[in-house]
C-alpha cells in the first residue's frame, strides 16, 4: 500500500520501528498531491518546503532517540479559517485573501507540539458558510469519490484532502455540521467536540457560541489520535473547559453491549432520503445485534431547529465579521470617496454573496424592533432543544441519525436555492446548538457508489463513549479507509 | 440664565481604571507611549483571537458601586455594542448592556460653604473597553490610528438627571473624582483624558412637573469645559422655546475652542447598536464574600471626610474640601493634627505652601520626605515663636524635599526666632536712631509707621528677632 493510503496508526507505528520516515510519508503525499490535487482542488495554500523541513526535524528528533508523540511526523491537512503563523490564512475570502496572521491558533500550535507535519491550508465555504464548499472566493472543491459531485462543507476540502489521500489527517470546524456532512458526503470520519472541548483562539470566528476545531481521520482511531493532540483548556479561551481529557485512541474496544442507543423519529422524516434511511436503519440493526438497546425517541423542537440555528449563527456572524472593514488588514477597495465609503465599497467588493446573506440576515434578526421576535426568540429555544437533549440522555447513552439527508450532490445543483441548501445542514445543526458532541462515520454507499454516513450524538464531553460506538461499527464494517482512485 | 426656566442635567461619565493590564489582553494599562506600540493581536481584534476577562477590573467596578450605594449584580454578563468606526478594530465595543455590574445608588454632593449637600442619583456603573485615537495632521493626508488605547478599562457611571446647574454637575463631578481617587481606582488625569463627560441637558419653564426634551453632548473633555458647554446649552435651549420653537432629541458636539456646538445628528439617525450577549465571554459570576469583602475595604469617602473635618476641627468648608480633595493631603493633615498641631494651621500650610511648591515642581505629596511628625514640629515651632511665620516657608520647602527634620533646618539656616527681650530692644533701638522720620511720623499721630519700623527690625535682625515682640518694645520705646 502506498504510504499516503495508510492510516496514521500504521505510520505512527512504522515510524515508532523505524521502517518508514516520515520524510518519505510526506513525500508520498505530496505526490500524490501532484497526482490529483488539479482534479480535487482540496487546498487553498500547499506548504510543500516547510513541511519537508518539518519532516525532516522529526525525523532527526526521532534518530537521536526521542520519544516522540503519536502524531509526530504524520502529514495533517488544516483547514484555511484556523490561523497558523506566516502561513497565509485567507478563510476562502477575497477579503483575507492577502492575509498572514502573526500568531497561531491554540489547536493548530497543539499540532505542532505534537510534532505533526503542516501539508497546507484547505478550502472551504466562504468563512464557513455553506455545506458545499462552492461558496470558496478561491475555487470549488470536487469529491474523490465523484468529481461532478460536491465534497460538502464547509470544511469540504479538509474532508476531501483525507479522502483523496492528499493528508493523512486534517482538521476543520463545525458550526452547523461543517466537520460531520462533508465526512458523510466523502465517505470519513469527522468529529465535532462538545463546545470548549477544543479552544477557539486563532479560529476566525462565524458564530462564536456555535463554532468549534474539530478532527478528520479515515477511521475512527485516527480521528480520535487527532482529537486526543487538540483538546484541552486554554486560558486565551474563556469559554474552554478547564478540565483533562483521556487518551481516546488507547479508550478503544470497548464493545457496545448494553449500550442505549435512541433513534429519534424527527431525523427519519420525509426529508432524508430513501437510501440513506436505509443505510443508517441497516447500521442500527448491526448495533442491536451487538447487544445494544435500541429505542425510538423523541426531539419535539428539532422543526425548529434550523430557523433557531440560522438566527443566531448569523446574528453572531454579522457582529465577527464587521471588523473586515478594509482600515486594517486584508482587502481594501482602490477607490473610495470617503469612510462610509471605505467601508461599503471594501465589503461589497471583499465578500461573497452567501456571506452578504447572511451578514444582512444576522443584521436584521439583531435591530431594535425584530431583536425580540428573532434573535431572543431563538435564543429562548436554544434552551428548549437543550432541554430535550438533556430529557433524552436520561434514558439513551448515544443517539443515532443520519449524518446528511442525501448523498453529495452535484456541483452547481443547489447554489441558487440557498433554502435547500440550508436544508442539508438539518441534522447536524441541533448538535451544535446544543453544545454537543457528535461523530459521522461512514455506513455504507447509496447509488452511484456514493458514500452515506450516519451521526453519533452524546451528552457534553462524551467523546470517548462516542468514538468507541463509531470504532466498534467499523469493525463490524469491515474497517473504513479505503482512498479511492480518483478521477 | 432665564430665571424662569430651569435647567436639568444628567452625566454619562466614563473613567479609565488604573488596573495593571488591559482589560481583555495582557498589555499593560498605561498612557502614552510610541505610537501602535502597546497593542496585541487581541486588543487590536484579529481574527480569530479572544478576549479574556480582567478580574481587577471587576473589582474595581464593584468598589465604586460600593461607594455609591449601588446594588451589585454579582451575576451579569458583556455585551456587544456594534458600530463601525476606524478606532474600533472589532467594529464591536465590549460593554454592559441590560444587567450591569452595579446600579441604582447615589452620592451626596456638597454645594456650598456651609457644607449642605445634595443627593445626585446614579442610575448604573458599568464596565467597559476604551476604543483607540484617530490622528490627524499636517504631515499626511488622511486620518491614521493609534491602538495603544484600545482595550483600556473603563466604567461609565450614569447619573440620574438631578443636577439643576452647571455648578451642580462640576460639584457631582468633582465628587466623583475625588471617589475614583480614593478608592485608587483611576488616575484621573484629566490632561490625559482619564474621565470624558458625555451631558444631558434639558430645560423646563419652573414649576413644570415633566422634562423638557434632553439633548446628549459629546467631546466635553475637561471639567470646567462641562460647565461652559451647559451653560451654552441650556441658553440655546431657552432662546429656541421662546422663539416658539421646540427642541429636538439629538445629539451635538461641543467645540470648546469656539464656545459652541453643532448638531452631530438627530434622533432619526440614531445609530442601531444591535446589542446582544458576547457569547467569547462566559457569565461574570462574583462571590458574595468577595463582594462583601470590597465593601469592608471601603476607605472613608471624600464627601463624608470633608463634612466630618468641618464638624471635628472647626474648618471652615473652603480648607476641608481642598484637604479632601487629595486623599493624601487629608491623610497627612488628620495624621499631623494627632500629633497635637493646631488644626487651622496645619490646613494653612498644607493647603497653601505645600500645594504651591508641588505644582511648581509638578509634585503629588508622596512624592516628597514631608511626614507628620515634622510638619507638626514646624507648626508648632511657630506657635510657641521659636521660628517666624517667614521662616516657615524656607522649613516646608527643606522638610519636603530634603527630608531634614525641621531642628536641623533651623539650626543650619539659623533661622531661630529671638525672643531675649534684651538683644531685640538694641535693635529696635537702633532701628529708632536710624529711622528719625518714622520716629517723628509716629510722634505726629501717624502710628501705622510701626509696621515699618518692625519690618526694618526684622531686616536688622536678619529675620530672627520675634515681631511681636518686636512690635511691643518699639511701642514702649516710642510711647516712653
Amino acid at each position: 500500500m502506498e504510504l499516503y493510503a495508510m492510516t496514521a496508526a500504521a505510520l505512527s507505528a512504522a515510524m515508532r520501528r523505524g521502517e518508514v520516515s516520515s520524510a518519505e510519508i510526506t513525500q508520498s503525499v505530496f505526490d500524490r498531491i501532484r497526482a490529483v490535487e488539479d482534479k480535487v482542488g482540496a487546498y487553498v495554500t500547499l506548504c510543500e518546503e516547510e513541511a519537508m523541513a518539518q519532516a525532516a526535524a522529526i525525523d532527526a528528533r526521532r534518530r537521536a532517540g526521542e520519544a516522540l508523540p503519536p502524531l509526530a511526523g504524520i502529514p495533517v491537512a488544516v483547514k484555511d479559517n484556523i490561523c497558523t503563523e506566516g502561513v497565509r490564512t485567507t478563510c476562502a475570502s477575497k477579503i483575507l485573501g492577502n492575509f498572514v496572521p502573526p500568531y497561531s491558533a491554540a489547536a493548530y500550535e497543539k499540532l505542532v507540539a505534537a510534532g505533526a507535519v503542516m501539508t497546507g491550508k484547505t478550502n472551504m465555504d466562504e468563512f464557513a458558510m455553506g455545506s458545499s464548499c462552492e461558496n470558496s472566493a478561491m475555487h470549488p472543491t470536487c469529491n474523490p469519490r465523484d468529481l461532478s459531485r460536491v465534497p460538502g462543507g464547509s470544511s469540504g476540502g479538509s474532508a476531501a484532502a483525507v479522502a483523496a489521500g492528499e493528508a493523512i489527517l486534517a482538521l476543520g470546524s463545525d458550526t452547523g455540521g461543517s466537520i460531520r456532512q462533508p465526512a458523510s458526503l466523502c465517505g470519513v470520519v469527522g468529529l465535532k467536540p462538545t463546545y470548549g472541548a477544543v479552544s477557539r483562539y486563532g479560529l476566525v470566528a462565524f458564530a462564536s457560541s456555535l463554532d468549534q476545531i474539530g478532527p478528520f481521520g479515515r477511521t475512527v482511531e485516527d480521528t480520535a489520535m487527532l482529537l486526543s493532540a487538540i483538546c484541552g483548556p486554554d486560558a486565551h479561551d474563556a469559554t474552554s473547559a478547564r478540565r483533562e481529557y483521556p487518551d481516546f485512541a488507547a479508550g478503544l474496544g470497548r464493545g457496545v453491549k448494553g449500550l442505549r442507543i435512541g433513534l429519534p423519529r424527527e431525523y427519519f422524516g420525509p426529508g432524508i432520503s430513501d437510501e440513506v434511511r436505509a443505510s443508517v436503519m441497516a447500521a442500527v440493526e448491526a448495533f442491536r445485534a451487538e447487544g445494544a438497546q435500541v429505542r425510538e425517541i423523541s426531539l419535539p423542537s428539532t422543526d425548529a431547529a434550523l430557523s433557531v440555528y440560522y438566527i443566531i449563527a448569523c446574528a453572531e456572524a454579522s457582529s465577527n465579521l464587521a471588523r473586515f472593514d478594509g482600515v486594517k488588514y486584508g482587502y481594501r477597495a482602490a477607490q473610495y470617496e470617503n469612510l462610509t465609503d471605505l467601508y461599503e465599497r471594501t465589503r461589497s467588493e471583499g465578500f461573497g454573496d452567501e456571506v452578504k446573506r447572511r451578514i444582512m440576515l444576522g443584521t436584521m434578526v439583531l435591530s431594535t424592533g425584530y431583536s425580540d421576535a428573532f434573535y431572543k426568540r431563538a435564543k429562548r429555544m436554544q434552551g428548549r432543544i437543550r432541554a430535550e437533549f438533556a430529557e433524552a440522555f436520561e434514558t439513551c447513552d448515544l443517539i443515532l441519525t443520519p449524518t446528511s439527508p442525501t448523498t453529495a450532490f452535484r456541483l452547481g445543483e443547489h447554489v441558487d436555492d440557498p433554502i435547500r441548501m440550508y436544508a442539508s445542514d438539518v441534522c447536524t445543526v441541533t448538535v451544535n446548538i446544543a453544545s454537543l458532541p457528535a461523530i459521522s462515520i461512514p455506513c455504507g454507499t447509496g447509488d452511484g457508489g456514493l458514500p452515506i454516513g450516519l451521526q453519533l450524538i452524546g451528552p457534553r464531553f462524551s467523546e470517548a463513549l462516542l468514538l468507541n460506538a463509531a470504532d466498534h461499527y467499523e469493525k463490524l464494517a469491515g474497517g473504513f479507509g479505503a482512498v479511492p482512485a480518483v478521477g | 440664565m432665564n430665571e424662569a426656566y430651569e435647567v436639568i442635567v444628567g452625566l454619562e461619565t466614563h473613567a479609565e481604571l488604573n488596573t495593571e493590564t488591559k482589560i481583555y489582553c495582557s498589555c499593560k494599562n498605561e498612557f502614552g507611549g510610541l505610537v501602535n506600540s502597546n497593542c496585541c493581536p487581541i486588543c487590536t481584534g484579529m481574527p480569530g483571537t479572544l478576549p479574556t476577562l480582567n478580574a481587577e477590573v471587576v473589582n474595581s467596578a464593584i468598589k465604586m458601586g460600593h461607594a455609591c450605594a449601588c446594588t451589585i449584580h454579582n451575576v451579569c454578563k458583556q455585551d456587544r455594542k456594534n458600530y463601525f468606526y476606524p478606532d474600533l478594530p472589532k467594529a464591536y465595543q465590549i460593554s454592559q448592556f441590560d444587567v450591569p455590574l452595579c446600579e441604582g445608588g447615589y452620592v451626596d454632593v456638597i454645594l456650598d460653604e456651609t457644607g449642605a449637600t445634595k443627593r445626585i442619583g446614579i442610575t448604573r456603573i458599568h464596565i467597559e473597553e476604551d476604543a483607540g485615537k484617530l490622528i490627524h495632521g499636517d504631515t499626511f493626508s488622511g486620518s491614521l490610528v493609534d491602538f495603544n488605547r484600545c482595550g483600556v478599562p473603563l466604567i461609565e457611571i450614569v447619573s440620574e438627571p438631578d443636577m439643576r446647574s452647571s455648578a451642580e454637575a462640576k460639584a457631582y463631578l468633582d465628587t466623583i473624582k475625588a471617589i475614583l481617587q480614593y478608592l485608587d481606582i483611576s488616575d484621573c488625569k484629566m490632561q490625559e483624558g482619564s474621565i470624558r463627560c458625555d451631558v444631558n441637558v434639558s430645560v423646563r419653564k419652573r414649576g413644570d412637573p415633566n422634562f423638557g426634551t434632553r439633548v446628549e453632548m459629546k467631546n466635553v473633555n475637561s471639567f470646567s469645559a462641562v460647565t461652559r458647554a451647559i451653560d451654552y446649552e441650556a441658553a440655546r435651549q431657552i432662546a429656541v422655546l421662546e422663539a416658539g420653537g421646540e427642541i429636538h432629541q439629538e445629539t451635538r458636539r461641543w467645540d470648546d475652542l469656539k464656545g459652541e456646538n453643532v448638531l452631530l445628528r438627530s434622533k432619526e439617525d440614531a445609530q442601531d447598536y444591535r446589542y446582544f450577549p458576547e457569547p467569547d465571554l462566559l457569565t461574570i459570576v462574583v462571590p458574595e464574600e468577595q463582594v462583601e469583602a470590597l465593601r469592608a475595604g471601603l476607605p472613608e469617602l471624600p464627601n463624608v471626610r470633608c463634612k466630618r473635618l468641618m464638624q471635628e476641627h472647626g474648618l471652615p468648608y473652603f480648607d476641608a474640601n481642598l484637604l479632601v480633595e487629595n486623599r493624601d493631603r487629608g491623610d497627612l493633615f488628620e495624621e499631623t493634627v494627632a500629633l497635637g498641631a493646631p488644626a487651622k494651621a496645619v490646613a494653612n500650610w498644607l493647603n497653601g505652601d505645600a500645594a504651591r511648591l508641588l505644582g511648581e515642581r509638578n509634585l503629588t505629596l508622596a512624592e516628597t520626605k514631608l511626614t507628620a511628625k515634622e510638619l507638626a514640629a514646624m507648626v508648632n515651632a511657630i506657635e510657641r515663636k521659636d521660628i517666624s511665620n517667614t521662616a516657615g516657608k524656607t522649613v516646608i520647602e527643606e522638610i519636603m524635599f530634603t527630608g531634614k527634620t525641621v531642628d536641623a533646618v533651623i539650626a543650619e539656616k539659623g533661622l531661630a526666632q529671638i525672643s531675649d527681650a534684651a538683644a531685640l530692644t538694641a535693635t529696635a533701638q537702633e532701628v529708632l536712631a536710624a529711622n528719625e522720620k518714622a520716629v517723628a511720623d509716629f510722634q505726629n499721630g501717624k502710628t501705622n509707621v510701626l509696621g515699618f519700623l518692625v519690618g526694618q527690625c526684622m531686616r536688622a535682625s536678619r529675620g530672627q528677632g520675634n515681631p511681636a515682640l518686636f512690635r511691643e518694645i518699639l511701642e514702649g520705646l516710642l510711647k516712653g
